[in-house]
Parts: structure tokens; C-alpha cells; sequence
């Protein structure tokens, strides 16, 4: 199934829809809450200070009464502070250990992310998929949670895991996992992106998750579980696609192509964008990309294939039939 | 100087801890329980150096000039003799146990701290040896105490490094 | 000055030119604390003019949504360089060359302890400044690999691996950093030893000044800092140029190992460069407030206690790494604490000019908005403590923000402050005061319309270091704000670059003490003579000039 990239809302972590990034919502207004109080009284005071205390026309060359200190007042003012740090790290650690601790509940989704320069690729273990830069999962009820626990890895650098309205971000380091969780409560499409400077092209390393109901979930997954479909009429892209090397890099379900170096194209038209986020999932566009990869995306790793007109021609019908 | 040995032992600390961290995390190659023997003859040297480096002082302040250079002169042998140790072991581990500083992360961990401590050592005996130079071509004074006690503080420093290297590499390690 | 050039028995084509000859190879050999303090904070405000170029084009490439005024490449390095520049090439000389000049005329000394070991410092840093700006020329062509560094002012592993970082940019970057440490710990020792063992008779560490406390703390932490990050950089070396596997993931090296060391300098780093600031501030506000400063034991406690503090906190930068919920937990423990010492600071501040008679000359001006500003960084390096909002917050433009408000809103506020205080001091002339007020206002409203709509991008889901961002994202309206400040921060540094060419020709003469301030530099000529004082001072308070200007009050007593 195609899809045309809907107009999705701004990643404001003030716009939650997930359960860990409610949880970092609450205890952000408590902060802000703090920090505020904070501010409007000592601002406050320095304020009053300037105004009252400056020196004014009439006044005389005489010095002020010089005030060295005040050890009571200065035991307040040490004490006070004190005491907010001890109520702010306690709930800190609460919610530290709330989030990070969370058990995955039997029903869980388990999803492994591997961070790539610049893309990502989605690995459902327990559906048998493997697709690339867009995340699908159920929604949850929050009566029977549903959420969906996410392995990370890194294939090279250190990357960022981040979409702001499902949960905090949480870092893609090689040679380490790392995992994470989201539990949506609403159904939607939601963006957010690489969140740790990965190279050339971090800022093109864009992440997309929708959320789908259950029933539509289902039918999301059917759909990916499928091998590559096989159109007579696009068999010549095909051999084309088999001859030119793509194979070495990508993956096809239902032919030969097995690489792993880039994502993989079983279902490319089923995503919405090219280059993870770079480009609309559009045939010009894809064309483009096949072409010259860096006319997109400049200093992706992918090299311009040079092929002939025809044998692009040809090539990108086949891969518009990869649905 | 103590400012100096401060940053120094900070250096130092950083690659003791990332060596800690690493052991045993080698995916393949020569381990340091197979390879490594407690290199017994050099620490004595090192350590039996200190006590002459702290005797030469002495000797500058009680106006020994000639003696102070002697002893100078046997740190600095003990010195050589330390180092000579250390080659002969790098040379053994790099041409018959094939462990180089790209070999596994044993052997990063390995070269670069050993391979740090002996370029201080180096460099205090460079300056032990000047320093001895000076007394054998009577440049060096009694009232010079106080500075040659300065470079012993660092010599002394090196040695407490070998200390830990020694427990940390040889020992602990193993 | 009068040091007089020595006949030059040179042609006479030479003899008009000896004088400039002659006079450049004074500044060249010299060891003279007075002139490599000078030289430190001339070449930082040259390399602060370079960085802020940096930025100007970075801000003009993120002004709208989809912008191709530079490419990727250019873009990633000028936000390396931006960085790394200010933070060493401006920051770090500003300060310790601002110590070089005012510790030893504040405690009454001749020179530092190592004269030699001072200039020593000075080329060090200017030569690995050069070093890493060479980058630009020697990088690319040479092998065809490469640029300046683009990897980030705090350069992750494993992106700076040889297989990630081919060419030498990220060479540049490794030693010439490498090289600058060396000189900023030898200064540090120069001025721990000098603090100690070189007070004028009757002060003791309890009668120097709070700026000789707080950069005494600033050279301590130095000495612990910077070395974890040679090291750390001595191991990059190891791997990229021997093979070494320190931050080789695929041989089990680690790449978090080298945020921990990088962070175990960068933190400190940080209050290394901005407690400087606070010193400076802490001579400001009193002169201006007409008052002594209130409770100097307990802002010495505080310096004393961020000092200590400040090398516990380093992994609140990582708190996206995944440490753990109990790592996480202690570090957000620490961090909170710092803000306390910190934080009460600003109170002292305050307390001192309440009950003062203030005078709103520019120092003071950039000092009341340093209070304010200082005041937003603190509260949000608070936000950012609390671990489950930094995950949030961290490597967004919140933190941006953040760090900008301290480095910028506070240490280059109190920086310009400074030169306003001390220029006179130091060249004998008084900088314009109108300019300085056209300087300050266009600077302060410039820096602000730059950096608080960052909090809001951040808080909207815009990462860092990115060279574009998608249309859609809600985040155009906030950067192009953002851009529209800097042609304010332009024209503030064009008309203080101004003020400090005129004044130098045109400066009203200022006399050894033009602000009736009270320690010991203000009690010398202005500019001091190569000796500083024609007696070595005696002191027997705090501030021995009010003791001599009120000695029906002096201080003694009530200390």
C-alpha cells in the first residue's frame, strides 16, 4: 500500500501520546515549576537591587554602610536550596527508575533498530520483517498495554533514537545494546530524527512512526510479510536489478538479492519518503535516487550506479512494483 | 613539581583505568595470563634507583659533590638497565608471541601504558644524567640541592608509577 | 613602558624600520607577565572574531527550512571549528591570559613564578591555533581526504576512527588540542606556584582578592582536567596512527570510554572557563556597588566547593548513553549539588549591591546582565539534571541554549566587562563610555534574540548539528528569530573593536585608579611599570586601598 506523507505533527515533547513521554512530561512541569519560582524571585530581587540602590543624582561622595555578611542569612540561603535539590532528586530518581526499569509486559512488541549511516533499519524478529527508516507498531489500551520494546544497535557510529511525543531519546552505540520502549495511546504518524552528530549526513537521518489500530496493524504486517511481488512485465528491471551489483548491498525477499549493507526494498513502496526522510516516495524521486543517490542526499553512502537510460528505465519500474 | 606530578598521575590514571576496564575484553590474540612474566630483575633496578636518586641528594647537601654524581650516575644505570628490560620484553612479546599494539585490545592497553611509564623514565634519566654531567664538570653546587631534590621528587614519582603498572599489569592482570 | 630599543647597526634602509623591528622583537622574546597577558587576550579576540564568522554563516545557512547556502561538509566543519575555537582559542586564552596580567599585580608580586614557563604557554596555544586552522589549506589537497576537522568540538568515537574519518582533519583537531593542553597545565602550575609562595607580605590566603581564589581553583582544576583529555587524545593518536584499539568497537575497544574521559575534562572544562568569569565579576560589582563584597569566606567555600565538585559531574552529559538508572541517578545527585555553590554565588552578588550606591558605568552594565543571564543558565543546567527531561532535552537545541547562555551570556559578558574595568589599567587610557554603552545594548539584545528561541526548538524535537531541517517541523519561525540576532552581536563587536582603536589613540587618560576601586593593581601606574610596584607592597586587610582611603574604617576589624 502506498502512502502519501500526511502532514504530521511538530515533535514537541509538550504533546505526548506515548506512556514514558507522559511520564516526562509530568515531571518536566514540576521542574519548570521549580525553576520558575526560582527565577521571578531572584530576578525579582536583582531587579529591586538595581533600581532602589542606584546612585542618584542628589547623592554625595560618601561610601555606603559596608556590610560584610551575615552568616544566618547565608546559612538560608545555602539550607533552602539545599532542600529543593533532595525533593528534586527524589522524584528525578522516581522517574528515572519508573522509565528505565519498566517491564516488558508478555503481549510486548520487541523491535531491533540498527542505526546505520544514514539510515535506520527496523527488524521485526518474531513477524519474520525487515524494513527500513519507518516504524509501525500497534497502538496500546491502556487496560491491556500493548507497548513495544525496542533493541538498539549501531552498524557503525553513534546515533540517537529519537521521536520527542513517544519518549525520551536514547543513544545507538556499536558494540553495545541498548533498549528503549514506547507505549502509544493514540493512533497517528509521529517524526522525529538521529539525535547524535553521526557524519555527513546526521541531519538527514529522519524517522517516522505510525501508529496503527490493532486490525490495521495486522494488515500492516500481512502486507510486509509477503514476499516481493513478481510482475511479468517488470521481470526485465528485475535482471537489471539482479546484474547491476544492487544485490550486493540489498535485500528483496522471493529473489536472490540478500545484501545487507542497505535498506531493505522488499516492500519499498509501501514507505512514504526515500533516503530516510530526505525525499517523497515519488517515481521522478526515485528515479533521481537510483541515478545519483548524492542529487538527494549529498554524501550518502550509496554510489551512483551509472546506469543507461534504458536499463534505468526499466530498473525503476521494477522497484515500483515492490509494494 | 608537585603541581607537575598532579597532572602527570591524572595522565597516568586515565590509562590505568581504561587498562582495567579492558582486560579481558580481547576478542582473540595472546592473553596477558599467557605471555606476561613478572619482569622481577627491572623493578628492583627501578626500585633500588630511588633509594640512590634520594642518596645522591643527601650527599649534595652535606657538599659531596663527586659522590652526589656517583650515585647519580649508578640511578642512571639502574635506569638503563630498567629500560633494557623492557625492550628485551617488548622484543620477545612483538617477535615470538606476536602481540603488537594492534594485535587485540590487550595489547593496546599493554604497549601504550608500559610504553607511557617508559618514556617518563626516559626522560628523568635524561635529566639525571645531565644533572650528574654537572657534577663530574664541577658545575654543580651544594646550594643546587634544592632543585636536584626537585627532579628526585619526580624520579621518585616514576617509580610509585611502576608500582602501579607493576600491580595493575603483572599481577592483577594475570 | 619605556624600554628603549638597542642601536641597530643596520643599513639605512633599516634605520626607519628599526623602530617597529625592534619593538616587534620585544613582544616576541618577552616574558614579561604583563605583555603575554595582552598577547593571550589579542590573539583570543582575533580567533573570537574568526569563530564568530563561523557562526554567522551557520546562522545564515539554518535561517529557513531546506537552505543550500553551504553544503553538508562546509556546514559540519564550521560547526566544528565554531566550537572548538571558542571553547580553546578564545575562552581558554582570554582567561588564563587575563590571570597572567592581574594575579601578580594583585597580590603584589614582580612576575609569575616561571617567566620563561609563561611564555612557553603562550606559543603553545598560538601555535596550535595555527596548527588547527592550517587545516583549512592542509587538509584537503594534500591527500585529497579531508578538510578542517568535522567531527564535532567533542569529536565521538567511533566516528573519528580512520574507517569514519579518512584524511587528516581529524589529526588537526587531535594535536593541536594536544599541543594547547600542554601549555594551559604549564600556565596552571605557573600560577598555583606563584599564588602560593609569592604574596606580598600580610596577605594571606585569606586576604587575596576573590579573582587570585577563584583562578588558584580554575589552575587546580586544570592541572586534574586537562591531562584525562591527553590522554584520551594520545589514544585516538594510538588508534589511528598504530592500529591501537582503544575506541575499535569491532576488536571490543569502547566507544563509550571516550565520552567518560572526554567528559571527565569537558565538564571541569567548562567551570574552568567560566568561574574565571565569576572572578572577574566578584572585583566588578563591589567597585561599582560602593561596597565590599558580602561574605567573601563563603564565596571562597563556594569556589572551592565547585572546584571539588565540578570533577564529579561528567557524565550528565551522557545521560542518553544508557548508563543505567543507578549512574544515571548519581549523577544526576552531583549535578544538582554543584547548582548550589553555584548558585548561592549569585546571591553574594546581589547582597553586595543591595544597600550599595550603584554606578551604571559599562563594566557594571555587562555585569547586571551577566546576574540575569548566568541566572537563566543555571536554572536550566537544573532542567537538564533531571535525567528523564534530559532525555528530552540533551543534543537538542536546548542545550544549545544552555550552554550558550553560560558561555556566552556569562563568560563573554563578564569578558567584555573586564576589558572595560581593566583596559585602563592596562593602556593607561579610558575606553569610550558611549561607545560601550551602544556596544553593550546592541550586544545584549542581539544575544538574546539568538539564543532563548533555541530553548523553544529544543523543546520542539530539534536535534544539534544538523545543516537543514524539514519545512514542517514548526521549527522555521524559531531559527530564522534566532538568525536575525546575530546582525545585532555584528555591529556590537564592530563599534567594541572601534572603541578600543580609538581609545588607544584618543582615550581620555586614566591615572592609576579611575574607578576608586580597592585592590592592589589599582595602587600602580597605569600602564604598571616592568617592575609592577616601586616597593613591594604591605597589606593588612582585603582591600588595602580602602584601608588607606578610609583609615578612620579600615577593613581589619571586621574581617
Amino acid at each position: 500500500m502506498r502512502r502519501v506523507l500526511a502532514v504530521v505533527p511538530t515533535p514537541s515533547m509538550f504533546a505526548p501520546v506515548s506512556t514514558p513521554a507522559f511520564a516526562i512530561r509530568e515531571v518536566s512541569f514540576l521542574v519548570l515549576a521549580i525553576v520558575t519560582v526560582i527565577f521571578v524571585i531572584v530576578a525579582g530581587l536583582t531587579v529591586y537591587a538595581i533600581v532602589r540602590y542606584r546612585r542618584r543624582p542628589g547623592d554625595d561622595a560618601r561610601e555606603p554602610p559596608q556590610v560584610y555578611g551575615s552568616t544566618q542569612i547565608e546559612l538560608a540561603w545555602t539550607v533552602v536550596p539545599f532542600l529543593i535539590v533532595i525533593v528534586l532528586f527524589l522524584t528525578t530518581a522516581r522517574y528515572i527508575f519508573a522509565v528505565e526499569r519498566h517491564a516488558a509486559p508478555p503481549e510486548a512488541l520487541e523491535v531491533t533498530v540498527v542505526g546505520n549511516q544514514w539510515w535506520w533499519e527496523i527488524r521485526y524478529p518474531s513477524l519474520g520483517i525487515v524494513t527500513a527508516n519507518e516504524l509501525h507498531v500497534p497502538v496500546s489500551d491502556p487496560a491491556r498495554p500493548t507497548p513495544t520494546f525496542i533493541t538498539l544497535q549501531s552498524a557503525d557510529v553513534v546515533h540517537s533514537f529519537w521521536i520527542p511525543q513517544l519518549a525520551g531519546k536514547m543513544d545507538v552505540i556499536p558494540g553495545q545494546r541498548n533498549r528503549t520502549w514506547v507505549e502509544p495511546l493514540t493512533p497517528g504518524t509521529y517524526v522525529g530524527q538521529c539525535a547524535e552528530f553521526c557524519g555527513v549526513q546526521h541531519a538527514g537521518m529522519l524517522l517516522t512512526v505510525t501508529v496503527h489500530s490493532k486490525d490495521d496493524f495486522a494488515r500492516w504486517v500481512a502486507a510486509q510479510q509477503a514476499v516481493a511481488a513478481d510482475v511479468p512485465a517488470a521481470r526485465a528491471g528485475r535482471d537489471v536489478f539482479t546484474s547491476v551489483a544492487c544485490i550486493s548491498c540489498h535485500t528483496v525477499r522471493g529473489t536472490p538479492a540478500n545484501g545487507v549493507f542497505g535498506p531493505d526494498l522488499t516492500h519499498l513502496m509501501s514507505r512514504a519518503t526515500l533516503g530516510a526522510g530526505v525525499a517523497p516516495n515519488t517515481p521522478e524521486n526515485l528515479r533521481a535516487w537510483v541515478n545519483d543517490p548524492a542529487s538527494l542526499k549529498p554524501g550518502a553512502l550509496m554510489p551512483a550506479m551509472k546506469l543507461s537510460k534504458n536499463q534505468l528505465d526499466q530498473l525503476v519500474a521494477y522497484l515500483g512494483t515492490l509494494r | 613539581m608537585v603541581c607537575l606530578i598532579v597532572a602527570e598521575a591524572s595522565l597516568f590514571a586515565v590509562f590505568v583505568v581504561a587498562y582495567l576496564y579492558d582486560l579481558g575484553k580481547s576478542l582473540s590474540g595472546p592473553s596477558p595470563g599467557e605471555v606476561l612474566s613478572v619482569p622481577i630483575l627491572g623493578t628492583v633496578c627501578l626500585l633500588s634507583s630511588s633509594v640512590t636518586v634520594a642518596l645522591a641528594v643527601r650527599a649534595l647537601g652535606r657538599g659531596a659533590v663527586r659522590r652526589s654524581g656517583a650515585w647519580l650516575l649508578a640511578t642512571v644505570l639502574l635506569a638503563v638497565v630498567f629500560l633494557t628490560g623492557t625492550a628485551a620484553e617488548w622484543l620477545r612479546l612483538i617477535t615470538r608471541e606476536g602481540l603488537t599494539i594492534g594485535t587485540n585490545l590487550f595489547g593496546t592497553t599493554f604497549y601504550a601504558l608500559v610504553g607511557l611509564h617508559a618514556s617518563h623514565v626516559i626522560v628523568g634519566l635524561i635529566m639525571l644524567a645531565l644533572i650528574a654531567v654537572f657534577a663530574w664538570s664541577r658545575a654543580l653546587r651544594p646550594s643546587h640541592v634544592e632543585r636536584v631534590e626537585l627532579v628526585s621528587w619526580y624520579w621518585h614519582f616514576v617509580d610509585a608509577v611502576w608500582v602501579v603498572v607493576l600491580t595493575v599489569v603483572y599481577v592483577i592482570g594475570r | 613602558m619605556s624600554i628603549v630599543a638597542p642601536p641597530i647597526a643596520a643599513p639605512d634602509m633599516l634605520v626607519e624600520r628599526g623602530g617597529l623591528l625592534a619593538k616587534l622583537h620585544e613582544w616576541v622574546v618577552t616574558v614579561d607577565h604583563k605583555r603575554l597577558g595582552v598577547m593571550y587576550v589579542v590573539a583570543g579576540l582575533a580567533f573570537f572574531l574568526i569563530a564568530g564568522l563561523e557562526a554567522g554563516v551557520i546562522r545564515w545557512q539554518l535561517a529557513a527550512a531546506g537552505k543550500t547556502f553551504v553544503s553538508p561538509q562546509v556546514f559540519n566543519r564550521l560547526f566544528t571549528m565554531h566550537g572548538t575555537t571558542m571553547v580553546f582559542l578564545v575562552g581558554i586564552p582570554i582567561v588564563f591570559g587575563f590571570a597572567n596580567y592581574l594575579v601578580p599585580l594583585m597580590i603584589g608580586a614582580r612576575d609569575l613564578a616561571f617567566p620563561r614557563l609563561n611564555a612557553f604557554g603562550f606559543w603553545a596555544f598560538l601555535f596550535g591555533g595555527l596548527l588547527l586552522y592550517f587545516s583549512f589549506l592542509g587538509g584537503d589537497g594534500l591527500y585529497g581526504a579531508g578538510s578542517a576537522p568535522d567531527v564535532g568540538w567533542f569529536a565521538y568515537a567511533p566516528l573519528t576512527a580512520r574507517a569514519f574519518s579518512p584524511g587528516n582533519s581529524t589529526d588537526y583537531w587531535n594535536l593541536s588540542i594536544l599541543v594547547m593542553g600542554f601549555g594551559t597545565v604549564a600556565t596552571s602550575i605557573n600560577l598555583i606556584a606563584t599564588t602560593l609562595t609569592m604574596r606580598c607580605r600580610g596577605m594571606s590566603l585569606g586576604r587575596m582578592p576573590l579573582y587570585v581564589w577563584m583562578m588558584l581553583v580554575v589552575s587546580g582544576m586544570t592541572v586534574l582536567a586537562l591531562p584525562p583529555l591527553s590522554a584520551a587524545q594520545i589514544m585516538l593518536l594510538l588508534d589511528r596512527f598504530l592500529g591501537a584499539h582503544f575506541f575499535d568497537t569491532q576488536a571490543g575497544g569502547s566507544a563509550v570510554m571516550w565520552q567518560h574521559f572526554f567528559w571527565f575534562f569537558g565538564h571541569p572544562e567548562v567551570y574552568i572557563l567560566m568561574v574565571p568569569g565569576f572572578a572577574m565579576v566578584s572585583e566588578i560589582i563591589p567597585v561599582f556597588s560602593r561596597k565590599v563584597i558580602f561574605g567573601y569566606p563563603m564565596v571562597v567555600a563556594a569556589s572551592l566547593a565547585i572546584g571539588f565538585l565540578a570533577m564529579t559531574v561528567w557524565a550528565h552529559h551522557m545521560f542518553a548513553v544508557g548508563m543505567g538508572a543507578p549512574l544515571n541517578s548519581a549523577f544526576a545527585a552531583s549535578t544538582m549539588l554543584i547548582a548550589i555553590p553555584t548558585g548561592i554565588k549569585i546571591f553574594n552578588w546581589v547582597a553586595t549591591m543591595y544597600g550599595g550606591r550603584i554606578r551604571f558605568a559599562t563594566p557594571m552594565l555587562f555585569a547586571c546582565a551577566f546576574l540575569f543571564q548566568f541566572l537563566c543558565a543555571g536554572l536550566t543546567g537544573i532542567i537538564l539534571s533531571v535525567v528523564p527531561f534530559n532525555w528530552q532535552l540533551t543534543d537538542s537545541y536546548f542545550v544549545v541554549a544552555h550552554f550558550h547562555f553560560v558561555l556566552v551570556g556569562s563568560l563573554i559578558f563578564t569578558i567584555f566587562g573586564a576589558i572595560y574595568y581593566w583596559f585602563p589599567k592596562v593602556t593607561g587610557r579610558m575606553l569610550s563610555e558611549r561607545l560601550g554603552r551602544w556596544h553593550f545594548w546592541l550586544f545584549l539584545i542581539g544575544f538574546n534574540l539568538t539564543f532563548v528561541p533555541m530553548h523553544w526548538a529544543g523543546m520542539l524535537g530539534m536535534p544539534r548539528r544538523i545543516y537543514t531541517y524539514p519545512a514542517d517541523r514548526g521549527w522555521d519561525f524559531w531559527n530564522l528569530i534566532s538568525s536575525l540576532g546575530v546582525p545585532f552581536q555584528v555591529a556590537a563587536v564592530l563599534i567594541f573593536v572601534v572603541n578600543i582603536a580609538l581609545s588607544l589613540r584618543r582615550g581620555a587618560p586614566a591615572g592609576s585608579d579611575p574607578w576608586d576601586a580597592w585592590t592592589l593593581e589599582w595602587s600602580t601606574a597605569s600602564p604598571p611599570p616592568p617592575y609592577n610596584f616601586e616597593t613591594a607592597p604591605v597589606v593588612e586587610s582585603r582591600r588595602p586601598l580602602w584601608d588607606l582611603k578610609h583609615p578612620d574604617d579600615p577593613d581589619g576589624p571586621h574581617e
